[in-house]
């Protein structure tokens, strides 16, 4: 069975563009608007991988990770948080949380499965 | 609607939502400036519309949008106040979006103005709040971009990698980021376990290994480290260069005390004093627990590294005109025909002090003559490449789309054959894009990939190489063969024969004639000068085929020209050479086995029935029968057949020498060979036999 993943954006057109590509790679995608949707939905599907916004309504990127990782089954799934390059601190906030790793936007589908080998088995 | 379109459509569609949404907020954040939920939702907007803008080429959004956004970052940092300037240009600026993502529909022209206004009263915005001394001092996450001199040529990289104790539960697994080292070329890792505590003191959440890597890939320290990037933080990541492989290869390989002291694993006193003791000096350092065995082990490890690359650095090439190697093979068969006769002089002679120089001899001349024919060998994959220009320029011709699978391309053969081998390829994969693989409509239809195949393989079969040319085309029709065949008088009209007897006939001279090509299934155009070819090197040519699914032409090459292991044996006062590759066992064929048979030529070898070929009969020799025959039990065709001789006399290092143009019709002999007294034997087809 394919891995699902979870993509966590506030904006429609970065989810559908992260959903397209991993359906291309083969893997199976979750939408989540924001922090508190992503939660909700993390308990009721089994998610291997978390891609993650930082800056989202209701519950930002930084919270949800912090709050993914306090979930026993989720403590060592890779999580990916996606940053701007002016966001060094917020990226160093994400780190602390817990994220395994980032992608500066703007990317492109392949930088995006690059980052995915990576860390996801 | 293209991929790209779709999401360009969607964006558009969001940034009009956001941007109505920024309208909203910063309305609040003029009804109540410390409405600080507003002002994080008016920058999320714009983040977002500059984030996702320049995912999706709009690129003059994200860089104007991003102008506006490091102001409001200020704003959120309290470090611009919210005031009624402020207000207006982000206003300003939304119906400047608003109005950017029209003008790429093609509705409006640029207004490139204003929007230089406002970006200009921004920034005069930023400069006017004192506090901001960062403003500019972005930080590029990436590296810079420097000239990396380390690309593009092979260098020798040593990594220790210790990861975090807690690397698990930051999601990372760096047995992932090893395979990716791997992936990067030429690589040797060594785990360290010595960081492992006991059981009762172990945590199997945390990380206790750690690697060392030596690593050889030409894809510069950059690529190197950014294999790390997510964990080069947290992690203890040491990458050195250890050595560019095409430097000084006279020096010598560092020793493994200086790779140790290098690492800094240990100190050089340490190595000067172990060194002292003249032991091993891994062993040493070990004993005296100044290293642990694995990191001794490891050093050791990039040590065999640093060795093998200098080795084939310094092993470099010679060209050599190929006259003088065949001179040199030449020479080395005579020298293997002198040795020969030498043995069994000195086996007449039976004198005790020669035994031991010509068992010498005859060991060294086995090990140059290998050594010889060694340097003859060539990977038959330099004339596959030739292949991949040729399908791609064919079928882009015929309007077809084939794709060349190559696989055993370093399977190594005489170059010889090699050569000689080149213009039947080129003949046979030709016809596989002509006429065997269809066009793509046509293939569509069948319920084919579009694509096409051809499959080139070559691997080593005992002594011989098999080359195997396959393609998932029409496939041969054998009625239409068949007739063809009668047609041309190759086969009587009456003839019962088997698919693969038809098929056969394609290799017939005379079957093909180039009128053909359009009206039969299209194989067969010179397919005999092919197998002439083939069979000039001693190889068999064999077709297979199912009719609509496609053709697989297999090729059995020797894997040499000059020399062979042969199995000598008699029949009346001649000597007969069988190629030793294909016998399987010598048993004896006794009188009873004969009359046991009632006249047929099989034999019971341990229940199995084994037909034989009397080479007696064969070659018509009446006289001096012996009383007890022998039968040599060979491969051919994949099936067991005897050979049923005098007498066998052993193995024998065969020179082959060809026969002379004269003897060109000669059908069950593929050559000769001289023995050690002078006497000629001559080497027998086993397949031409059956």
């Amino acid at each position: 069975m394919s891995k699902l993943i979870m993509t966590a954006d506030d904006s429609a057109s970065i989810r559908q563009m992260v959903n397209f590509t991993l359906k291309q790679a083969g893997y199976e995608v979750i939408e989540a608007v924001d922090g508190q949707d992503a939660i909700e939905k993390l308990d009721s599907h089994l998610v291997s991988m978390l891609i993650t916004d930082l800056n989202m309504p209701r519950m930002d990127g930084t919270e949800l990770i912090r709050q993914v990782r306090a979930k026993p089954r989720y403590r060592f799934i890779p999580i990916i948080m996606l940053t701007t390059e002016s966001q060094d601190r917020k990226k160093q906030e994400g780190k602390a949380a817990g994220a395994t790793g980032w992608i500066v936007k703007p990317f492109k589908p392949d930088q995006l499965l690059g980052v995915i080998k990576k860390v996801l088995k | 609607m293209s991929e790209s379109n779709r999401f360009m459509d969607a964006y558009r569609q969001e940034a009009e939502e956001l941007l109505s949404e920024i309208e909203q907020a910063i309305l609040d954040i003029e009804d109540d400036p410390e409405d600080r939920e507003a002002v994080n939702r008016l920058f999320r907007c714009m983040h977002t519309i500059k984030g996702s803008g320049s995912m999706f080429g709009f690129d003059a959004i994200a860089e104007f949008t991003h102008h506006v956004e490091t102001v409001l970052d200020k704003v959120r940092a309290g470090l611009v106040p919210v005031s009624k300037r402020l207000i207006d240009l982000v206003l300003a600026s939304r119906d400047q979006i608003m109005m950017m993502l029209n003008e790429t529909e093609g509705h409006q022209k640029p207004d490139t103005g204003t929007r230089q206004k406002i970006i200009e009263s921004l920034n005069a915005m930023l400069f006017e709040s004192e506090n901001d001394k960062t403003l500019s001092a972005e930080k590029d996450i990436g590296r810079p971009p420097s000239f990396d001199t380390t690309q593009g040529k092979d260098m020798t990289y040593r990594i220790r990698f210790r990861p975090n104790r807690e690397i698990f539960s930051r999601g990372m697994d760096p047995a992932l980021l090893l395979d990716e080292l791997r992936e990067m070329g030429d690589c040797s890792i060594m785990a360290h376990t010595d960081g492992i505590p006991s059981i009762e003191k172990l945590d199997p959440e945390s990380c206790y290994l750690y690697w060392d890597i030596i690593l050889v890939t030409a894809k510069g320290i950059n690529a190197v480290r950014d294999i790390f990037i997510f964990v080069e933080d947290d992690c203890d990541i040491r990458i050195d260069i250890v050595e560019a492989a095409e430097q000084n290869v006279e020096e010598p390989v560092p020793r493994l005390g200086e790779i140790l002291v290098e690492r800094g694993d240990v100190i050089p006193e340490t190595v000067t004093k172990a060194l002292s003791e003249q032991k091993k000096i891994g062993e040493l350092l070990v004993d005296s627990g100044s290293v642990s065995r694995g990191k001794v082990e490891s050093a050791l490890i990039e040590q065999q590294r640093l060795e093998k690359q200098r080795l084939s650095a310094r092993v470099g090439t010679v060209r050599v005109p190929s006259d003088r190697l065949d001179k040199l093979v030449n020479l080395v068969g005579e020298l293997v025909i002198t040795q020969a006769r030498l043995s069994q002089v000195s086996a007449d002679m039976n004198h005790a002090e020669l035994v031991n120089p010509v068992e010498e001899i005859e060991r060294l001349t086995t090990e140059l003559r290998d050594s010889v024919l060694n340097i003859r060998m060539m990977p038959i994959g330099t004339t596959f490449s030739k292949f991949r220009r040729l399908v791609r320029d064919l079928s882009a011709e015929l309007g077809k789309d084939i794709a060349l699978i190559t696989e055993g391309a370093e399977t190594e053969l005489d170059k010889t054959v090699i050569e000689r081998l080149d213009d039947p390829l080129v003949h046979m994969i030709r016809n596989c894009i002509d006429h065997g693989i269809e066009p793509p409509a046509e293939r569509k239809k069948k319920n084919k990939p579009e694509t096409g195949t051809i499959r080139l393989a070559a691997a080593h079969k005992g002594a011989n190489v098999v080359i195997t040319i396959e393609d998932d085309g029409i496939g041969l029709d054998p009625d239409a063969i068949r007739l063809k065949a009668i047609e041309k008088g190759l086969i009587p009209k009456e003839a019962e024969l088997t698919e693969k007897e038809i098929l056969s006939r394609i290799f017939a001279p005379g079957f093909s004639t180039s009128e053909k090509i359009t009206n039969l299934s299209g194989r067969g155009v010179g397919m005999d000068v092919v197998k002439k070819t083939i069979e000039s090197l001693r190889g068999t040519v064999d077709v297979s085929s199912v009719k609509g699914k496609g053709t697989c032409i297999t090729l059995k090459l020797p894997l040499t020209l000059a020399i062979i292991n042969g199995l000598l044996v008699t029949i009346g006062d001649s000597y007969y050479v069988l190629p030793l590759a294909t016998v399987e066992e010598c048993t004896e064929l006794t009188k009873e086995d004969v009359e046991k048979a009632h006249g047929a030529n099989i034999m019971n070898v341990r229940g199995e029935i084994v037909p034989y070929v009397r080479l007696r009969d064969h070659f018509e020799m009446k006289e001096n029968k012996p009383d007890l025959e022998h039968i040599v039990i060979a491969d051919v065709y994949d099936k067991r057949i005897g050979f049923v001789v005098d007498h066998v006399v052993g193995g024998h290092q065969t020179v082959i020498k060809s026969l002379g143009p004269a003897f060109k019709g000669v059908k069950d002999v593929s050559g000769a060979t001289i023995l050690g007294d002078g006497t000629v034997a001559l080497i027998l087809d086993v397949n031409a036999l059956v």
